[in-house]
Protein backbone atom coordinates (compact mmCIF):
# COMPACT_ATOMS: atom_id res chain seq x y z
CA UNK A 1 0.00 0.00 0.00
CA UNK A 2 1.52 3.28 -1.04
CA UNK A 3 0.80 6.92 -0.52
CA UNK A 4 -1.03 6.80 -4.07
CA UNK A 5 -3.22 4.03 -3.26
CA UNK A 6 -4.53 5.71 -0.19
CA UNK A 7 -5.03 9.17 -1.73
CA UNK A 8 -7.07 6.96 -4.75
CA UNK A 9 -8.96 5.32 -2.48
CA UNK A 10 -9.51 8.22 -0.27
CA UNK A 11 -10.29 10.75 -3.46
CA UNK A 12 -13.03 8.34 -4.81
CA UNK A 13 -16.16 8.43 -2.00
CA UNK A 14 -15.16 12.53 -1.85
CA UNK A 15 -15.51 12.65 -5.73
CA UNK A 16 -18.69 10.06 -5.10
CA UNK A 17 -20.03 12.89 -2.91
CA UNK A 18 -18.99 16.07 -4.49
CA UNK A 19 -21.26 14.43 -7.56
CA UNK A 20 -24.14 13.61 -5.95
CA UNK A 21 -24.82 16.63 -3.01
CA UNK A 22 -24.51 19.65 -5.31
CA UNK A 23 -27.73 21.26 -6.55
CA UNK A 24 -25.89 22.17 -10.02
CA UNK A 25 -26.52 19.88 -12.51
CA UNK A 26 -23.28 21.03 -14.22
CA UNK A 27 -21.24 20.41 -11.59
CA UNK A 28 -22.75 16.56 -10.80
CA UNK A 29 -21.91 15.57 -13.94
CA UNK A 30 -18.07 17.34 -14.15
CA UNK A 31 -16.98 15.33 -10.49
CA UNK A 32 -19.22 12.30 -12.32
CA UNK A 33 -16.61 12.50 -15.10
CA UNK A 34 -13.63 13.12 -13.18
CA UNK A 35 -14.65 10.31 -10.68
CA UNK A 36 -14.34 7.48 -13.99
CA UNK A 37 -10.96 8.94 -14.71
CA UNK A 38 -9.34 8.56 -11.15
CA UNK A 39 -11.25 5.49 -11.21
CA UNK A 40 -9.33 3.99 -14.24
CA UNK A 41 -6.37 4.92 -12.13
CA UNK A 42 -7.58 2.84 -9.27
CA UNK A 43 -8.26 0.07 -11.60
CA UNK A 44 -4.59 0.17 -13.05
CA UNK A 45 -3.51 0.04 -9.39
CA UNK A 46 -5.90 -2.80 -8.79
CA UNK A 47 -3.64 -5.05 -11.39
CA UNK A 48 -6.78 -4.57 -13.72
CA UNK A 49 -5.80 -2.85 -17.35
CA UNK A 50 -8.44 -4.62 -19.32
CA UNK A 51 -11.12 -2.69 -17.10
CA UNK A 52 -8.89 0.50 -16.80
CA UNK A 53 -9.23 0.84 -20.37
CA UNK A 54 -12.81 0.48 -20.98
CA UNK A 55 -13.90 2.72 -17.85
CA UNK A 56 -11.63 5.36 -18.85
CA UNK A 57 -13.20 5.13 -22.38
CA UNK A 58 -17.00 4.25 -21.62
CA UNK A 59 -17.29 4.56 -17.98
CA UNK A 60 -16.10 8.07 -17.99
CA UNK A 61 -16.07 9.57 -21.64
CA UNK A 62 -19.40 7.70 -23.49
CA UNK A 63 -21.28 7.77 -20.17
CA UNK A 64 -20.05 11.31 -19.32
CA UNK A 65 -21.07 12.56 -22.78
CA UNK A 66 -24.01 11.04 -22.53
CA UNK A 67 -25.09 13.29 -19.67
CA UNK A 68 -23.92 16.58 -21.06
CA UNK A 69 -25.96 16.19 -24.33
CA UNK A 70 -28.96 15.31 -21.83
CA UNK A 71 -28.01 18.68 -19.95
CA UNK A 72 -27.66 20.63 -23.06
CA UNK A 73 -31.31 19.60 -24.14
CA UNK A 74 -33.95 21.85 -23.19
CA UNK A 75 -36.16 21.84 -20.27
CA UNK A 76 -34.83 19.54 -18.15
CA UNK A 77 -36.63 20.30 -14.53
CA UNK A 78 -34.50 21.90 -12.27
CA UNK A 79 -33.51 19.87 -8.68
CA UNK A 80 -36.98 19.44 -6.53
CA UNK A 81 -37.18 20.19 -3.05
CA UNK A 82 -35.08 17.65 -1.00
CA UNK A 83 -36.83 14.53 0.57
CA UNK A 84 -38.34 15.41 4.07
CA UNK A 85 -35.23 15.43 7.35
CA UNK A 86 -37.28 12.72 8.93
CA UNK A 87 -36.78 10.23 5.93
CA UNK A 88 -33.18 11.45 5.01
CA UNK A 89 -32.23 10.61 8.86
CA UNK A 90 -34.06 7.13 8.48
CA UNK A 91 -31.97 6.76 5.15
CA UNK A 92 -29.31 7.80 6.48
CA UNK A 93 -29.39 5.32 9.41
CA UNK A 94 -30.59 2.35 6.88
CA UNK A 95 -27.36 3.00 4.47
CA UNK A 96 -24.87 3.42 7.46
CA UNK A 97 -26.01 -0.20 8.52
CA UNK A 98 -26.07 -1.59 5.23
CA UNK A 99 -22.47 -0.37 4.38
CA UNK A 100 -20.83 -1.38 7.45
CA UNK A 101 -22.79 -5.22 7.22
CA UNK A 102 -21.11 -5.23 3.73
CA UNK A 103 -17.70 -4.02 5.49
CA UNK A 104 -18.11 -6.79 7.81
CA UNK A 105 -19.06 -9.52 5.28
CA UNK A 106 -15.77 -8.35 3.79
CA UNK A 107 -13.31 -8.34 7.01
CA UNK A 108 -15.26 -12.25 7.66
CA UNK A 109 -13.69 -13.22 3.88
CA UNK A 110 -11.27 -16.36 3.80
CA UNK A 111 -7.20 -14.45 4.25
CA UNK A 112 -6.63 -16.74 1.73
CA UNK A 113 -9.17 -17.60 -0.87
CA UNK A 114 -9.01 -19.65 -3.65
CA UNK A 115 -11.03 -17.68 -6.59
CA UNK A 116 -11.31 -18.88 -9.89
CA UNK A 117 -8.28 -17.86 -11.05
CA UNK A 118 -6.45 -21.39 -11.00
CA UNK A 119 -8.99 -23.16 -12.79
CA UNK A 120 -8.74 -20.10 -15.64
CA UNK A 121 -5.19 -20.60 -15.72
CA UNK A 122 -5.11 -24.74 -15.60
CA UNK A 123 -7.41 -24.42 -18.55
CA UNK A 124 -6.13 -21.59 -20.25
CA UNK A 125 -4.39 -23.96 -23.66
CA UNK A 126 -7.01 -25.52 -24.34
CA UNK A 127 -9.30 -21.76 -24.08
CA UNK A 128 -7.59 -21.04 -27.69
CA UNK A 129 -6.32 -17.62 -26.26
CA UNK A 130 -3.04 -16.88 -24.26
CA UNK A 131 -4.91 -13.85 -21.45
CA UNK A 132 -7.18 -14.72 -19.26
CA UNK A 133 -9.97 -12.41 -19.14
CA UNK A 134 -10.30 -12.94 -22.76
CA UNK A 135 -10.17 -16.57 -22.44
CA UNK A 136 -13.55 -16.12 -19.31
CA UNK A 137 -15.27 -13.60 -21.62
CA UNK A 138 -15.09 -15.23 -24.58
CA UNK A 139 -14.92 -19.26 -23.81
CA UNK A 140 -15.01 -20.49 -20.41
CA UNK A 141 -18.01 -17.93 -19.59
CA UNK A 142 -19.23 -16.56 -23.60
CA UNK A 143 -22.74 -17.75 -22.16
CA UNK A 144 -22.18 -14.29 -20.37
CA UNK A 145 -20.96 -12.33 -22.90
CA UNK A 146 -23.88 -13.77 -25.38
CA UNK A 147 -26.43 -12.62 -22.69
CA UNK A 148 -24.58 -9.27 -22.37
CA UNK A 149 -25.06 -8.76 -25.95
CA UNK A 150 -28.42 -9.32 -25.68
CA UNK A 151 -28.67 -6.29 -23.00
CA UNK A 152 -27.59 -3.99 -25.57
CA UNK A 153 -29.67 -5.29 -28.49
CA UNK A 154 -32.57 -4.58 -26.17
CA UNK A 155 -30.93 -1.17 -24.66
CA UNK A 156 -30.26 0.45 -28.02
CA UNK A 157 -33.69 -0.54 -29.40
CA UNK A 158 -35.16 1.11 -26.28
CA UNK A 159 -33.45 4.11 -27.12
CA UNK A 160 -33.72 4.08 -30.72
CA UNK A 161 -37.27 4.22 -29.90
CA UNK A 162 -36.88 7.61 -29.62
CA UNK A 163 -35.03 8.48 -32.70
CA UNK A 164 -36.59 11.12 -34.49
CA UNK A 165 -38.76 9.11 -37.79
CA UNK A 166 -37.56 9.49 -40.86
CA UNK A 167 -40.34 11.84 -42.33
CA UNK A 168 -39.93 13.79 -38.89
CA UNK A 169 -36.54 14.91 -39.23
CA UNK A 170 -36.21 18.30 -39.84
CA UNK A 171 -35.76 18.60 -43.61
CA UNK A 172 -32.73 20.80 -44.45
CA UNK A 173 -30.92 20.16 -41.32
CA UNK A 174 -27.34 19.67 -42.42
CA UNK A 175 -24.27 20.34 -39.79
CA UNK A 176 -24.56 24.12 -40.31
CA UNK A 177 -20.51 24.84 -39.14
CA UNK A 178 -21.42 28.51 -38.09
CA UNK A 179 -24.39 27.41 -35.53
CA UNK A 180 -21.83 25.95 -32.98
CA UNK A 181 -18.60 28.22 -32.58
CA UNK A 182 -16.95 24.93 -30.89
CA UNK A 183 -17.71 22.56 -33.58
CA UNK A 184 -14.67 23.73 -35.90
CA UNK A 185 -12.07 23.40 -33.00
CA UNK A 186 -13.83 20.03 -32.22
CA UNK A 187 -13.08 19.07 -36.36
CA UNK A 188 -9.36 19.99 -35.77
CA UNK A 189 -8.89 17.58 -32.75
CA UNK A 190 -11.02 14.78 -34.52
CA UNK A 191 -9.01 15.26 -37.59
CA UNK A 192 -6.01 14.68 -35.37
CA UNK A 193 -7.46 12.26 -33.56
CA UNK A 194 -9.69 10.03 -35.09
CA UNK A 195 -7.13 8.05 -37.47
CA UNK A 196 -4.96 7.35 -33.93
CA UNK A 197 -8.19 6.09 -32.48
CA UNK A 198 -9.10 3.33 -35.34
CA UNK A 199 -5.69 2.33 -34.98
CA UNK A 200 -5.34 1.64 -31.28
CA UNK A 201 -8.73 -0.11 -31.64
CA UNK A 202 -7.29 -2.12 -34.42
CA UNK A 203 -4.63 -2.87 -31.72
CA UNK A 204 -6.27 -3.59 -28.65
CA UNK A 205 -8.25 -5.62 -31.08
CA UNK A 206 -5.54 -7.85 -31.76
CA UNK A 207 -3.79 -8.01 -28.62
CA UNK A 208 -6.64 -9.55 -26.60
CA UNK A 209 -5.80 -12.81 -27.55
CA UNK A 210 -2.43 -12.85 -25.37
CA UNK A 211 -2.35 -9.63 -23.28
CA UNK A 212 -4.67 -6.50 -21.76
CA UNK A 213 -7.28 -6.02 -24.67
CA UNK A 214 -10.22 -7.18 -26.54
CA UNK A 215 -13.53 -6.85 -28.14
CA UNK A 216 -14.96 -5.00 -25.38
CA UNK A 217 -12.05 -2.29 -25.35
CA UNK A 218 -11.42 -1.24 -28.84
CA UNK A 219 -14.97 -0.83 -29.25
CA UNK A 220 -15.17 1.43 -26.45
CA UNK A 221 -12.47 3.15 -28.03
CA UNK A 222 -13.37 3.15 -31.65
CA UNK A 223 -17.22 4.80 -29.86
CA UNK A 224 -15.26 7.42 -28.20
CA UNK A 225 -13.77 8.47 -32.04
CA UNK A 226 -17.26 8.11 -33.68
CA UNK A 227 -18.90 10.32 -31.17
CA UNK A 228 -16.07 12.85 -31.70
CA UNK A 229 -16.76 12.89 -35.02
CA UNK A 230 -20.28 13.46 -34.39
CA UNK A 231 -19.41 16.37 -32.40
CA UNK A 232 -17.23 17.35 -35.07
CA UNK A 233 -20.08 17.73 -37.29
CA UNK A 234 -20.55 14.82 -39.25
CA UNK A 235 -23.80 12.86 -39.54
CA UNK A 236 -24.57 10.65 -37.32
CA UNK A 237 -25.42 6.87 -38.13
CA UNK A 238 -29.18 6.94 -39.46
CA UNK A 239 -31.10 4.30 -37.37
CA UNK A 240 -33.42 4.15 -40.07
CA UNK A 241 -30.66 3.25 -42.48
CA UNK A 242 -30.90 -0.94 -43.19
CA UNK A 243 -27.00 -1.21 -43.34
CA UNK A 244 -27.18 0.62 -39.34
CA UNK A 245 -29.86 -1.68 -38.32
CA UNK A 246 -27.61 -4.88 -40.21
CA UNK A 247 -24.38 -3.78 -38.27
CA UNK A 248 -26.23 -3.55 -34.94
CA UNK A 249 -27.39 -7.02 -35.26
CA UNK A 250 -23.92 -8.71 -37.12
CA UNK A 251 -21.86 -8.84 -34.00
CA UNK A 252 -24.96 -10.56 -31.71
CA UNK A 253 -25.86 -12.69 -35.07
CA UNK A 254 -22.62 -13.54 -35.29
CA UNK A 255 -22.27 -14.43 -32.16
CA UNK A 256 -25.66 -16.54 -32.09
CA UNK A 257 -25.01 -18.69 -35.22
CA UNK A 258 -21.26 -19.60 -33.85
CA UNK A 259 -22.33 -20.90 -30.52
CA UNK A 260 -25.62 -22.47 -32.16
CA UNK A 261 -23.41 -24.27 -34.81
CA UNK A 262 -22.59 -27.25 -32.61
CA UNK A 263 -26.05 -28.40 -31.65
CA UNK A 264 -26.17 -29.79 -34.73
CA UNK A 265 -23.32 -31.81 -34.70
CA UNK A 266 -24.71 -33.06 -31.37
CA UNK A 267 -22.52 -31.02 -28.93
CA UNK A 268 -23.34 -28.24 -27.10
CA UNK A 269 -24.47 -24.69 -27.50
CA UNK A 270 -20.69 -22.17 -27.57
CA UNK A 271 -18.72 -25.42 -27.81
CA UNK A 272 -15.74 -24.56 -29.92
CA UNK A 273 -14.74 -28.04 -31.90
CA UNK A 274 -10.86 -29.08 -31.36
CA UNK A 275 -8.49 -26.66 -32.89
CA UNK A 276 -11.30 -23.92 -34.26
CA UNK A 277 -11.04 -22.04 -30.84
CA UNK A 278 -8.52 -19.71 -31.63
CA UNK A 279 -9.85 -18.15 -35.21
CA UNK A 280 -13.47 -18.72 -34.12
CA UNK A 281 -12.88 -16.39 -30.85
CA UNK A 282 -11.31 -14.03 -33.00
CA UNK A 283 -14.28 -13.89 -35.32
CA UNK A 284 -16.46 -13.51 -32.60
CA UNK A 285 -14.51 -10.83 -31.36
CA UNK A 286 -13.91 -8.43 -34.56
CA UNK A 287 -18.15 -8.75 -35.31
CA UNK A 288 -18.63 -7.88 -31.64
CA UNK A 289 -16.45 -4.94 -31.81
CA UNK A 290 -17.95 -3.54 -34.54
CA UNK A 291 -21.28 -3.78 -33.01
CA UNK A 292 -20.56 -2.70 -29.78
CA UNK A 293 -19.33 0.41 -31.49
CA UNK A 294 -22.09 0.83 -33.50
CA UNK A 295 -24.45 0.21 -30.62
CA UNK A 296 -23.04 2.77 -27.89
CA UNK A 297 -22.56 5.64 -30.98
CA UNK A 298 -26.35 5.09 -31.20
CA UNK A 299 -26.55 5.85 -27.69
CA UNK A 300 -25.79 8.98 -28.11
CA UNK A 301 -29.14 10.80 -28.45
CA UNK A 302 -29.67 11.96 -31.67
CA UNK A 303 -30.36 16.02 -32.60
CA UNK A 304 -33.88 16.48 -33.72
CA UNK A 305 -35.26 14.21 -30.97
CA UNK A 306 -38.29 15.83 -29.67
CA UNK A 307 -40.53 15.75 -26.66
CA UNK A 308 -44.31 15.74 -27.00
CA UNK B 1 -4.25 -4.84 2.45
CA UNK B 2 -4.23 -2.83 -0.55
CA UNK B 3 -7.35 -4.98 -2.11
CA UNK B 4 -9.10 -4.10 1.20
CA UNK B 5 -8.28 -0.16 1.34
CA UNK B 6 -10.24 0.07 -2.29
CA UNK B 7 -13.17 -2.16 -1.03
CA UNK B 8 -14.09 -0.21 2.11
CA UNK B 9 -13.37 3.00 -1.15
CA UNK B 10 -16.06 0.60 -2.98
CA UNK B 11 -17.99 0.34 0.14
CA UNK B 12 -17.77 4.13 0.73
CA UNK B 13 -19.41 5.01 -2.51
CA UNK B 14 -22.02 2.46 -2.96
CA UNK B 15 -23.50 3.75 0.60
CA UNK B 16 -23.26 7.47 -0.80
CA UNK B 17 -24.95 6.34 -4.21
CA UNK B 18 -27.56 4.83 -2.64
CA UNK B 19 -28.24 7.42 0.14
CA UNK B 20 -28.60 10.00 -2.93
CA UNK B 21 -30.71 7.69 -4.98
CA UNK B 22 -33.38 7.78 -2.63
CA UNK B 23 -33.25 11.21 -1.39
CA UNK B 24 -31.70 13.18 -4.33
CA UNK B 25 -35.38 15.25 -6.08
CA UNK B 26 -34.12 15.20 -9.48
CA UNK B 27 -34.20 12.24 -11.88
CA UNK B 28 -30.42 13.26 -13.32
CA UNK B 29 -28.75 12.65 -9.99
CA UNK B 30 -30.78 9.43 -9.36
CA UNK B 31 -29.19 7.92 -12.63
CA UNK B 32 -25.45 9.49 -11.52
CA UNK B 33 -26.20 7.86 -8.37
CA UNK B 34 -27.40 4.06 -9.71
CA UNK B 35 -24.28 4.45 -12.17
CA UNK B 36 -21.79 5.20 -9.05
CA UNK B 37 -23.87 2.39 -7.16
CA UNK B 38 -22.59 -0.26 -9.50
CA UNK B 39 -19.08 1.28 -9.80
CA UNK B 40 -18.85 0.83 -5.66
CA UNK B 41 -19.94 -2.81 -6.66
CA UNK B 42 -17.16 -3.19 -9.50
CA UNK B 43 -14.52 -1.61 -6.94
CA UNK B 44 -15.75 -4.31 -4.13
CA UNK B 45 -15.61 -7.10 -6.65
CA UNK B 46 -11.89 -6.43 -8.53
CA UNK B 47 -10.52 -5.69 -4.85
CA UNK B 48 -11.57 -8.87 -4.14
CA UNK B 49 -10.35 -10.43 -7.32
CA UNK B 50 -6.62 -9.00 -6.43
CA UNK B 51 -6.54 -10.79 -3.02
CA UNK B 52 -5.31 -14.59 -4.50
CA UNK B 53 -2.32 -14.58 -3.48
CA UNK B 54 -1.28 -17.22 -6.32
CA UNK B 55 -2.68 -14.54 -8.81
CA UNK B 56 -5.39 -12.51 -9.75
CA UNK B 57 -8.58 -14.16 -10.52
CA UNK B 58 -9.82 -13.44 -13.58
CA UNK B 59 -13.47 -13.73 -13.56
CA UNK B 60 -14.57 -11.11 -11.50
CA UNK B 61 -12.60 -8.94 -14.47
CA UNK B 62 -14.46 -10.63 -16.72
CA UNK B 63 -17.77 -9.65 -14.87
CA UNK B 64 -16.99 -6.18 -13.77
CA UNK B 65 -15.66 -5.33 -18.19
CA UNK B 66 -18.94 -6.55 -18.90
CA UNK B 67 -20.90 -4.83 -16.07
CA UNK B 68 -19.39 -1.72 -16.97
CA UNK B 69 -20.56 -2.18 -20.62
CA UNK B 70 -24.13 -2.73 -19.74
CA UNK B 71 -24.04 -0.08 -16.89
CA UNK B 72 -23.67 2.53 -19.51
CA UNK B 73 -26.58 0.64 -21.92
CA UNK B 74 -28.93 0.88 -19.10
CA UNK B 75 -27.90 5.19 -18.45
CA UNK B 76 -28.22 5.32 -22.11
CA UNK B 77 -31.79 4.02 -21.81
CA UNK B 78 -32.57 5.39 -18.92
CA UNK B 79 -31.57 8.73 -20.06
CA UNK B 80 -33.49 8.28 -23.27
CA UNK B 81 -36.81 7.71 -20.62
CA UNK B 82 -35.84 10.55 -18.42
CA UNK B 83 -35.52 13.12 -21.55
CA UNK B 84 -38.95 11.94 -22.62
CA UNK B 85 -40.51 12.23 -19.12
CA UNK B 86 -39.50 15.70 -18.84
CA UNK B 87 -40.18 16.97 -22.26
CA UNK B 88 -37.08 17.90 -23.71
CA UNK B 89 -36.11 18.92 -27.01
CA UNK B 90 -32.58 18.98 -28.13
CA UNK B 91 -31.30 20.21 -30.91
CA UNK B 92 -28.12 21.82 -31.99
CA UNK B 93 -27.73 24.75 -30.09
CA UNK B 94 -30.28 27.52 -29.19
CA UNK B 95 -30.74 29.20 -32.35
CA UNK B 96 -34.55 28.86 -32.37
CA UNK B 97 -35.20 28.02 -35.73
CA UNK B 98 -37.40 24.75 -34.74
CA UNK B 99 -40.95 25.15 -35.01
CA UNK B 100 -43.06 27.26 -32.53
CA UNK B 101 -43.74 23.36 -30.02
CA UNK B 102 -40.70 23.44 -28.08
CA UNK B 103 -42.54 26.77 -26.54
CA UNK B 104 -45.21 24.63 -25.11
CA UNK B 105 -43.10 22.24 -23.68
CA UNK B 106 -44.06 20.55 -20.25
CA UNK B 107 -41.82 21.04 -17.70
CA UNK B 108 -39.71 23.32 -18.60
CA UNK B 109 -37.73 25.03 -16.16
CA UNK B 110 -38.50 28.43 -15.18
CA UNK C 1 23.56 7.17 -8.49
CA UNK C 2 24.91 7.83 -11.78
CA UNK C 3 24.37 11.00 -14.49
CA UNK C 4 21.67 9.59 -15.75
CA UNK C 5 19.61 9.26 -12.60
CA UNK C 6 20.37 12.82 -11.45
CA UNK C 7 19.50 14.15 -15.03
CA UNK C 8 16.22 11.95 -14.96
CA UNK C 9 15.52 13.29 -11.13
CA UNK C 10 16.38 16.72 -12.16
CA UNK C 11 13.62 16.40 -15.03
CA UNK C 12 11.25 14.91 -12.80
CA UNK C 13 11.46 17.82 -9.67
CA UNK C 14 11.40 20.46 -12.48
CA UNK C 15 7.95 18.51 -13.77
CA UNK C 16 6.57 18.75 -10.63
CA UNK C 17 7.85 22.20 -9.65
CA UNK C 18 5.59 23.12 -12.89
CA UNK C 19 2.60 21.42 -11.68
CA UNK C 20 2.70 22.81 -8.07
CA UNK C 21 3.15 26.28 -9.96
CA UNK C 22 -0.27 24.95 -12.29
CA UNK C 23 -1.93 24.20 -9.28
CA UNK C 24 -1.32 27.38 -7.39
CA UNK C 25 -2.59 29.24 -10.21
CA UNK C 26 -5.71 27.52 -10.61
CA UNK C 27 -6.50 28.27 -7.20
CA UNK C 28 -5.66 31.25 -6.88
CA UNK C 29 -6.13 32.81 -9.97
CA UNK C 30 -9.38 35.68 -10.37
CA UNK C 31 -10.92 34.35 -13.77
CA UNK C 32 -11.96 31.36 -15.69
CA UNK C 33 -9.14 32.56 -18.35
CA UNK C 34 -6.20 32.88 -15.81
CA UNK C 35 -7.07 29.57 -14.86
CA UNK C 36 -7.08 28.23 -18.09
CA UNK C 37 -3.66 29.91 -18.63
CA UNK C 38 -2.24 28.03 -15.16
CA UNK C 39 -3.93 25.20 -16.00
CA UNK C 40 -2.75 24.41 -19.84
CA UNK C 41 0.51 26.27 -19.77
CA UNK C 42 2.20 25.16 -16.18
CA UNK C 43 0.91 21.61 -16.40
CA UNK C 44 1.77 20.64 -20.24
CA UNK C 45 5.37 22.24 -19.60
CA UNK C 46 5.18 19.94 -16.31
CA UNK C 47 4.16 16.95 -18.30
CA UNK C 48 6.84 17.38 -20.51
CA UNK C 49 9.30 17.69 -17.91
CA UNK C 50 8.54 14.28 -16.46
CA UNK C 51 7.77 12.26 -19.16
CA UNK C 52 11.63 12.97 -20.16
CA UNK C 53 13.05 12.32 -16.88
CA UNK C 54 11.15 8.75 -16.81
CA UNK C 55 12.14 8.76 -20.48
CA UNK C 56 15.38 8.71 -19.67
CA UNK C 57 14.76 5.51 -16.74
CA UNK C 58 13.05 3.32 -18.80
CA UNK C 59 15.91 2.34 -20.81
CA UNK C 60 13.80 1.02 -24.03
CA UNK C 61 13.23 3.21 -27.22
CA UNK C 62 9.57 2.14 -27.61
CA UNK C 63 8.29 2.84 -24.06
CA UNK C 64 10.06 6.16 -24.38
CA UNK C 65 8.58 6.94 -27.91
CA UNK C 66 4.96 6.16 -26.37
CA UNK C 67 5.43 8.35 -23.50
CA UNK C 68 6.68 11.10 -26.01
CA UNK C 69 3.22 10.35 -27.63
CA UNK C 70 0.93 10.48 -24.39
CA UNK C 71 2.45 14.15 -24.36
CA UNK C 72 2.01 14.66 -27.41
CA UNK C 73 -2.06 13.55 -27.30
CA UNK C 74 -2.33 15.46 -23.78
CA UNK C 75 -0.96 18.82 -25.48
CA UNK C 76 -3.05 18.45 -28.77
CA UNK C 77 -6.42 17.54 -26.47
CA UNK C 78 -5.30 20.27 -23.54
CA UNK C 79 -4.84 22.99 -25.69
CA UNK C 80 -8.06 22.17 -28.01
CA UNK C 81 -9.86 22.08 -24.87
CA UNK C 82 -8.94 24.86 -23.59
CA UNK C 83 -10.11 27.08 -26.42
CA UNK C 84 -13.35 25.67 -26.20
CA UNK C 85 -13.61 26.23 -22.27
CA UNK C 86 -12.35 30.40 -22.95
CA UNK C 87 -14.51 30.12 -26.13
CA UNK C 88 -17.63 28.71 -24.44
CA UNK C 89 -17.09 31.49 -21.38
CA UNK C 90 -17.03 34.39 -23.80
CA UNK C 91 -20.00 33.44 -25.70
CA UNK C 92 -21.57 33.28 -22.34
CA UNK C 93 -20.69 36.86 -21.75
CA UNK C 94 -17.88 36.14 -18.89
CA UNK C 95 -15.53 39.26 -18.65
CA UNK C 96 -12.08 39.10 -18.22
CA UNK C 97 -10.55 40.41 -14.71
CA UNK C 98 -8.66 43.34 -14.65
CA UNK C 99 -7.06 44.73 -11.86
CA UNK C 100 -9.49 46.55 -9.72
Amino acid sequence: MTALDVLLAGALPVLAWRALATDDLHEAVVFFIALGLVAALAWARLDAPDIALVEAAVGAGVTGSLFVTTLRARGLRPPASPAPRRARIALAVLTIASALGIGAALAALPAEPPGLGELVRASLPETGVQHTVTAVLLNVRGYDTLLEMAVLVAAVLAVLARAPSPSARPAARPAAPDDDPARPLIAVLARLLVPGIILVAGYLLWRGAFAPGGAFQAAAVLAGGGILAILAGRRAPDPHARAVRRGLVFGPGAFVLIAAVPLIAGRHVLEYPEGWAKVLIVAVEVALTFSIALTLVLFFPASGEKGT
Amino acid sequence: MTPLLYASSGVAVFAIALYRIFTAGDVLRKIIAANLLGGGVFLILVAIARRPAAGIDPVPHALVLTGIVVSVSATACALALARRLEGTTLDDGDDGDDGSDDTEVAGRGP
Amino acid sequence: MSLLDLASAALLLAGAAFFLAGTVGLLRFPDVYARLHALTKADNLGLGFTVAGLALEVGDVAVALKLGITWALVLVSSSISCQLVARTAMNAGVRPWRRP
